[in-house]
């Protein structure tokens, strides 16, 4: 049963991973980034390791996701300064 | 092209390293001396309920040290790349947000930051700890900073709290090195029961402070991506 | 449970082949942060014991029976520090790209060709 749960989680990572990889939009990388660590906390939950599920899923998919978002935002403001001159 | 076959190449080459740790690795069914000595010395030496907290603060304290330096490195290097341009352009092209949004961005920011303090207080007792309720508290910062486009750090405040903790860090390695003779050690404050608040030594303590300064580390971290606003 | 061992491994092979041939700056730093989930998920499967539980003391793991009963707590408190280490090195080379791009306006890797010999 339990092993069962971890497969189909596992074939979503992978899948979410080669969609991270190969897509043109950043922003559906981006997210699909943060998916990958969403569901390895829950991984770790059923590895019997609460703590580091707690870490990956505060930092994996929230601060990460959020860093790149900005980085993507600085990016595209400094485009639109550009050519608003 | 030549490119793309030494790519696949050099894949194909790390799967076949690997392929027989993965076929005969041997998973094992109890642990190992290291390990056992570890889990017995937290219970009785150390009186701390989570054994992982007694592993990050006591027996591998010299890592954490360095993880916090490196987090400090880290944050000084987005701060000194990104830095600030004071002006502002005077044109706000962002809306402000709306009611519903500012109304419950401010109920809900001294509960998260309630919850962040309670993490990393219980970080002994409970699975949690100071990095967990750190970034707890940074992303406090983050709903605040999403749903208010005028909001600004007191830069002041967030300073100080950063050095003062990461200072009485190594202090408090400091004070064990005084009194009882090994760095980083926590049983000089009293030990008490086990699984009571006030217990294992110094650990809630260090553990504060280590929580207050990953939380301010990483508020640095967002302000400086986030910006100059427009 | 040796399928996590796969998953991380899987998830290594895609990080890294991510990281060897896209051009695009951000990917790269995706491919990163891909690679470093799919190591910690190696080293925490390893301290796994079948059976086990969490390693925290409570009224079920009581002091004189726990080194029967819990998992490896080592390799949790390693990856505890990795994972924050991660994010501080991913968020510095995000700030580098920004700067990069202000330089030079692109943010495909075959502009950036100072260093190469």
């Amino acid at each position: 049963m339990i092993i069962a749960f971890i497969i189909v989680l596992g074939i979503i990572m992978i899948l979410a991973a080669v969609i991270a990889v190969m897509s043109k939009n950043l922003l559906t990388a981006i997210i699909a980034s943060g998916v990958i660590s969403l569901l390895a906390s829950i991984i770790y939950l059923m590895l019997s390791a609460p703590d580091v599920a707690m870490t990956e899923a505060a930092i994996g998919s929230g601060l990460t996701t959020i860093v790149f978002l900005y980085a993507l935002s600085r990016i595209k403001k400094i485009n639109r300064e550009v050519d608003d001159d | 092209m030549i490119k793309r076959i030494l790519i696949i190449a050099i894949l194909f080459l790390i799967v076949v390293v690997f392929l027989p740790f993965m076929k005969n690795i041997v998973l094992k069914d109890s642990l190992n001396s290291l390990s056992s000595d570890y889990v017995e010395t937290s219970s009785k030496d150390l009186k701390a309920a989570n054994i992982v907290t007694g592993v990050v603060v006591t027996f591998r304290g010299l890592d954490t040290l360095g993880e916090v330096t490196v987090l400090f490195i880290a944050t000084a290097g987005v701060g000194f790349l990104l830095r600030r341009k004071h002006e502002k352009s005077g044109k706000i092209k962002k809306r402000p947000a709306s009611e519903i949004l500012s109304t419950g961005a401010s109920f809900l920011f001294p509960l998260v930051i309630l919850f962040g303090v309670y993490i990393f207080l219980h970080g002994h007792l409970t699975p949690g700890g100071g990095f967990q309720g750190g970034v707890i508290i940074a992303s406090a910062f983050l709903l605040l900073l999403l749903s208010n486009i005028h909001f600004q750090f007191n830069h002041t405040i967030l300073h100080w709290v950063e050095s003062l903790s990461g200072a009485i860090y190594v202090l408090f390695g400091l004070l064990g090195l005084i009194l009882l003779g090994s760095f980083l050690d926590p049983r000089f404050l009293p030990l008490g029961t086990l699984g009571k608040l006030l217990s294992a030594g110094a650990i809630p303590l260090i553990y504060s402070f280590i929580g207050l300064k990953v939380g301010s580390e990483l508020s640095n971290i967002l302000d400086s991506l986030r910006g100059a606003e427009e | 449970m040796r399928y996590t061992l796969i998953l991380g491994f899987v998830l290594f092979i895609v990080g890294l082949w991510g990281m060897l041939t896209r051009k695009n700056l951000f990917k790269i730093v995706i491919g990163f942060s891909i690679i470093d989930t799919g190591i910690h998920l190696i080293i925490v499967t390893i301290g796994y014991l079948q059976g086990k539980t969490a390693p925290i003391l409570d009224k079920m793991v009581t002091p004189g029976n726990a080194v029967q009963k819990v998992v490896d707590p080592i390799p949790s408190a390693l990856v505890l520090t990795a994972i924050v280490i991660g994010l501080a090195v991913t968020a510095l080379m995000l700030s580098y790209i920004v700067r990069l791009y202000k330089h030079k306006r692109s943010l495909s890797i075959e502009d950036y060709r100072e260093l190469k010999w």
